[in-house]
């Protein structure tokens, strides 16, 4: 027998859709069964009351969570949020009900040992809720309470050899694509960047020292999986300099019909025979397409790297083989000053371990951010406050056409001093030889 | 219920502490024929929705069934995949940065089996455990965000929300008749930390009134100044107030015009809720991509400004997105994704064919981006 009635809920347990609700109530019945004799180590009908308070919430449409209170680990700045519930008398199984963030491993890749013993960690010290994953990319483990916090992370650290991820003004926990362990298209190996920089900047992402979060997230091609062009302060895309190979008998093969194009993502529909002329040359957004005869030719010198028709002729066209990453900088989701994408700061470089020439980039904003940012302001913000030009200065980058869609239309220019010959101080008298008053 | 220590003592905390040594590194949890062909893959192919074929320069393939999950998930469930896993793929799996999970195997003829014992796996309620698709040219899983399940800023739901979207546009999700692949995201409320403001079609929380003002607590509960400064729009200012018992307080005052409703001051000031049943709902955004293909990347514009929220099935928010991947699908050519065709055939025209009002609200008038949004031509269309 449930402990709350959810009449509201239950109706989402039908439809073809995986129900969070069915799974819920089973979870609570696993925990009332306790089949396993798990000493369980918050309250054993924390799902009941979670489901209790969704209900609630359904009923009121509103939250039944307070904001957080400061709770975490010793030494670390982040990785756990503090949650109560504002019910805690009808609800006290949840009334503490924080949330642990772990961090993820790269191309979020498992083996069923791994999640098993996670599973009996939350099992026995928390709610046996989760989400896979969060926003960010971490393992969530949602709901325990304050005196299980050290003994969870104990277990973390030594058991499972595994760490926190971050949160509040830090370094996010970064993430990435599957890039080359399971994609054609992935310029550089998203994966060992991703592994490689989280390990190098354990501080940063534990203990919060940045003006506000800021977060890495890698793609291995423009086609961005991870949308790391609108998710994260610092965008690392993969991309080539040379040229797109060409396999002109698979070329042949598409325009005969014998392959579907874009790996048989259309196959839902009839869409009519594959039209070479209609569907690659005629959609490349700088027209550097053409047939010669039965030959496809393409002048990369001016291709833009859109992938369209790669997506759409795999087995006929592959990315090529100078190949790094575009870096981009500053999206956000729109608080405080509306959304941003990344700009592109820079447009290649090679994705070469260790990895310095990404760290030097890195770091360079960092310290400028941390010392220009106010409390708060995205990287993204402080780009447009102060203004692309000293971005360019903090990273010793130099100012070249690819950093913008078109140059300015104003010609506002603050000139600097000493970009004009013989500076700004100047002698009136001098000038007065000349000019009358 | 007796509290255990796993050898945590807190009397010395840095006593055999490990910090800082990160997550376990990737290829600990590689498949064997991910391992040895990593960065080798030649081409794939998507077999039948929700199955990919990926084929490497060494000839071996890997085979991948994709199915849907609810992203809040319990250990049970986790623990079934698991065992799925050990039945069919040797102990490994991984997850899709939209909540999908990917089952791998390393030839055809174990992709049947598979494919059938998660098919055949339902909850007692009826809905599919494992759903197979999410592939190509449809609609794969959403990306959502806490909502009512564990945020105090929430405008709306997540999981609900998402649950009654995902079973209306299911038939999607299993094929992929779509001119293009369709992302739909949700975040509940406009911090979006689920950051959907680049999707196909966004379901974003808001809040319509200003926080309430609890005076008699404000001042003990936060600092003031903190809260004023969390203000975008600069509307919060400090004052004075005589509550009923004839006290005076220091607290806050909100100009109402000036809020954007954003709960940041909420964040800092627990004695400024935002919520309301009333107030709350959802805004509809639309045309959004990620993708660098044939277009550059755009943000989602909004296309309706406000639904009210109706737990547990929002069905108001689920017909006008239903209605919107209808015609998308109708009228979109071959490789066009929504926003591309709604530059296409003019926003006027996406209205139009949508149904859908076009009120004051949907005219930026947030600073300078603006503008730039305003019809500065004489193109256009009746």
């Amino acid at each position: 027998m449930a402990k709350h009635e959810t009449p509201m809920l239950d109706q989402l347990e039908s439809g073809p859709w995986p129900s969070f609700v069915s799974d819920i109530k089973r979870e609570a019945e696993v925990r009332a069964k306790n089949e396993k004799n798990v000493e369980y180590q918050i309250p054993q009908d924390v799902c009941e009351d979670i489901l209790g308070v969704m209900e609630l919430s359904f009923k009121h449409g509103r939250t039944h969570w307070k904001h957080g209170g400061i709770v975490g680990v010793f030494g670390y700045g982040g990785g756990v949020i503090g949650r109560y519930c504002d019910q805690p008398e009808m609800f006290p199984g949840v009334a503490h009900f924080h949330t642990v963030r772990v961090n993820q491993p790269a191309g979020k890749f498992y083996t069923t040992k791994f999640l098993n013993e996670l599973c009996d960690l939350w099992d026995f010290r928390g709610s046996g809720l989760t989400n896979m994953h969060g926003s960010t990319g971490d393992i969530v483990l949602l709901g325990t309470t304050t005196p299980q916090l050290e003994e969870i992370f104990y277990e973390l650290t030594h058991n499972m050899n595994q760490d926190l991820g971050g949160s509040g003004s830090n370094l996010r926990t970064p993430s990435d694509c599957i890039g080359e362990a399971r994609c054609e298209y992935a310029c550089y190996d998203t994966q060992d960047v991703c592994h490689a920089l989280t390990v190098e900047y354990q501080d940063e992402l534990h203990r919060p020292a940045f003006p506000y979060k800021f977060k890495f997230k890698f793609d291995g091609c423009p086609n961005c999986c991870v949308a790391s062009i609108a998710r994260s302060d610092m965008s690392f895309i993969g991309t080539w300099r040379d040229d797109i190979r060409i396999d002109q008998e698979a070329v042949k093969a598409y325009i005969g019909g014998e392959i579907a194009p874009n790996g048989g993502a259309h196959s839902g529909r009839d869409w009519g025979p594959f039209d070479i002329e209609k569907e690659i040359i005629g959609l490349c957004p700088t027209g550097c397409m053409r047939m010669d005869g039965d030959k496809l030719e393409i002048d990369d010198r001016e291709c833009t790297r859109c992938m369209h028709c790669i997506n759409a002729m795999p087995r006929a066209l592959r990315i090529g083989n100078d190949r790094g990453c575009s870096i981009l900088v500053g999206a956000k989701a729109p608080i405080l000053d509306g959304a941003q994408m990344g700009s592109l700061l820079v447009p290649f470089v090679k994705v070469q371990e260790p990895y310095d020439e990404l760290k030097e980039v890195i770091e360079n904003l960092w310290d400028w951010w941390m010392e220009e940012g106010k409390n708060r302001e995205r990287i993204g913000e402080l780009i447009k406050r102060q203004g692309f030009q000293k971005m360019l200065q903090a990273t010793g980058i130099k100012p070249m056409p690819q950093h913008v869609l078109a140059p300015r239309t104003n010609p506002y220019i603050f000139w600097k001093e000493d970009e004009v010959e013989g500076g700004w101080d100047r002698d009136i008298n001098e000038f007065r030889k000349h000019h009358q008053r | 219920m007796a509290f255990i220590s796993s050898g945590y003592n807190p009397s010395k905390p840095m006593e055999d502490r490990i910090t800082d040594i990160g997550p376990r590194k990737y290829d600990q949890f590689y498949p064997e024929v991910i391992k040895n062909n990593k960065g080798k893959w030649k081409y794939h192919e998507i077999l039948e929705p929700g199955i990919l074929m990926h084929v490497s320069d060494t000839g071996e393939k890997v085979f991948t069934v994709r199915v849907g999950g609810a992203r809040l998930m319990t250990v049970s469930h986790i623990r079934e995949i698991s065992e799925i896993a050990d039945k069919h793929c040797d102990g490994h799996l991984r997850f899709t940065t939209r909540n999908n999970i990917e089952f791998m195997v390393d030839s055809e003829d174990k992709v049947k089996p598979l494919k059938e014992d998660l098919e055949s796996r339902k909850f007692p309620g009826g809905s599919f455990k494992f759903p197979v698709g999410g592939t190509g040219a449809g609609i794969t899983n959403i990306v959502h965000t806490q909502g009512w399940m564990h945020c105090h800023t929430p405008a709306t739901d997540a999981s609900g929300p998402v649950k009654a979207t995902m079973d209306v546009l299911f038939d999607d999700f299993k094929t992929m008749r779509l001119p293009a692949h369709l992302r739909v995201s949700l975040a509940c409320c406009l911090n979006m930390c689920g950051a959907v403001h680049c999707s196909d079609i966004a379901i974003l929380g808001y809040h319509r009134k200003p926080p309430i003002l609890d005076h008699e607590y404000l001042d003990k509960m936060c600092e003031i100044p903190l809260a004023i400064a969390a203000c975008p729009t600069a509307a919060i200012k400090p004052a004075k107030v005589e509550l009923a018992n004839g006290n005076t307080v220091k607290s806050v005052a909100v100009k109402g015009e000036r809020c954007m409703f954003c709960g940041n001051c909420y964040t800092m000031c627990p004695s400024m809720p935002l919520s309301d049943d009333v107030g709350d709902g959802i805004v509809i955004m639309v045309g959004g991509k990620v993708s660098n293909r044939i277009s550059m990347p755009k943000f989602s514009k909004v296309v309706v400004a406000f639904i009210p929220n109706e737990p547990p099935r929002w069905p108001q928010t689920t017909d006008v997105i239903k209605k919107m991947v209808d015609i998308y699908s109708n009228n979109a050519n071959k490789y066009e994704r929504l926003g591309e065709w709604a530059e296409r055939i003019g926003w006027e025209r996406f209205f139009d064919l949508c149904e859908l009002d076009f009120t004051h609200h949907l005219i930026d008038d947030f600073r300078d981006p603006a503008y730039y949004t305003w019809r500065q031509s004489t193109q256009f269309k009746f």
